[in-house]
């Protein structure tokens, strides 16, 4: 059995539910949630990169390299609120932050 | 079963366990780590998707960047482990639900799905012939320029972004200003006094009442 699309598909969907899980599942520490959403990110660039192969168009993997920049910064700025919110708090319990009442 | 599928079920079946392992885990620390190793197997993922660039990159960006950031970060805040280790049963119910929608749904759309016959005749950038990395430069230098110039932007303001964050001004911690000292004239602190060469010194009085015209408050602490 040849590698094909739908492995890939496969893979991806699972890795994108367990993130999804994840950021749902966790209450005491944000950073995983941070971690969760970047491996949501992870499957959706795993997804583009099949499509890319599937169809032989290379503008698939141009922009899975923009996902992949937009989650480096974002995981940048959100470790900088977390550092920041920790300064405030002493605590990085997800249950907690309900400071602003949004 | 060949070789190269092989390869694929445990790659993809280590990046699985390793993302099972990184919500679940009680240690953070560990956490990142069982995260390096996810993206150490997507990027075999890509490898054998041919997409080799995007592969390295995974590697030098995530690894190298990305999950060392949340490495320090983890040491740096140093959270309490041993409380509220105890995952809610409310939430994990909540979880369990929406995960299980969430397959349903993709299970749906992945029995369902299918290529449009036009999508073949679409293909915008083929890699006819050229290596992976040459054909994305050849495209994200071109075509893609301005977006490509636009993903530096949002990298520079989320640095930007992430300094102003995390800057802190803190009191009573004696620094360099560089400003002051160069904005210092020699009006504002050298005063010249007038004194007749056949008076003494003694004759001049009490030196300190001599006032200098302070520029500012006193820097001195």
């Amino acid at each position: 059995m040849p590698l094909s699309l739908d492995h890939y598909l496969v893979v991806a969907a699972l890795l994108f539910t367990i993130g999804s899980v994840g950021v749902f599942l966790n209450r005491r520490n944000m950073i995983v949630i941070l971690m969760s959403i970047e491996l949501m990110l992870l499957a959706i660039n795993i997804n583009f990169v099949a499509f890319s192969q599937y169809l032989g168009d290379l503008v698939g993997q141009v922009f899975a390299l923009f996902v992949l920049t937009v989650a480096a910064a974002e995981s940048a700025i959100g470790l900088a609120i977390l550092v920041v919110y920790f300064r405030n708090r002493g605590e990085i319990d997800v249950d907690e932050i309900s400071m602003m009442r949004g | 079963m060949t070789a190269t599928t092989l390869l694929f079920y445990i790659l993809s079946g280590v990046l699985l366990g390793s993302a099972v392992m990184v919500v679940t885990t009680k240690n953070t620390v560990y956490g990142v780590l069982f995260l390096i190793l996810a993206f150490f197997n997507a990027a075999g993922l890509f490898l054998l998707a041919h997409a080799e660039f995007l592969a390295m990159i995974l590697i030098v960006v995530y690894v190298g960047a990305v999950a060392v950031l949340f490495l320090f970060v983890v040491m740096m805040i140093n959270v309490d482990m041993e409380r509220g280790q105890q995952i809610d049963r409310r939430y994990l119910l909540m979880g369990i639900f929406i995960g299980s929608v969430f397959v349903v749904e993709l299970i749906l759309v992945f029995l369902s799905w299918n290529t449009s016959p036009e999508a073949f005749e679409l293909i915008f950038a083929p890699q006819d012939g050229l290596s992976n990395t040459h054909a994305l430069g050849a495209l994200l230098y071109t075509h893609y320029a301005l977006i490509f110039q636009a993903a530096g932007l949002i990298l520079l303001i989320a640095m930007i972004g992430a300094i102003v964050l995390t800057l802190r001004h803190r009191e009573g911690v004696l620094k360099q200003k560089t400003g002051d000292q160069l904005a210092r004239r020699a009006k504002d602190s050298v005063q010249l006094v007038d004194i007749s060469p056949t008076s003494s010194f003694r004759n001049l009085g009490n030196l300190s009442d001599l006032t200098i015209p302070e520029r500012g408050e006193s820097r001195a602490s």
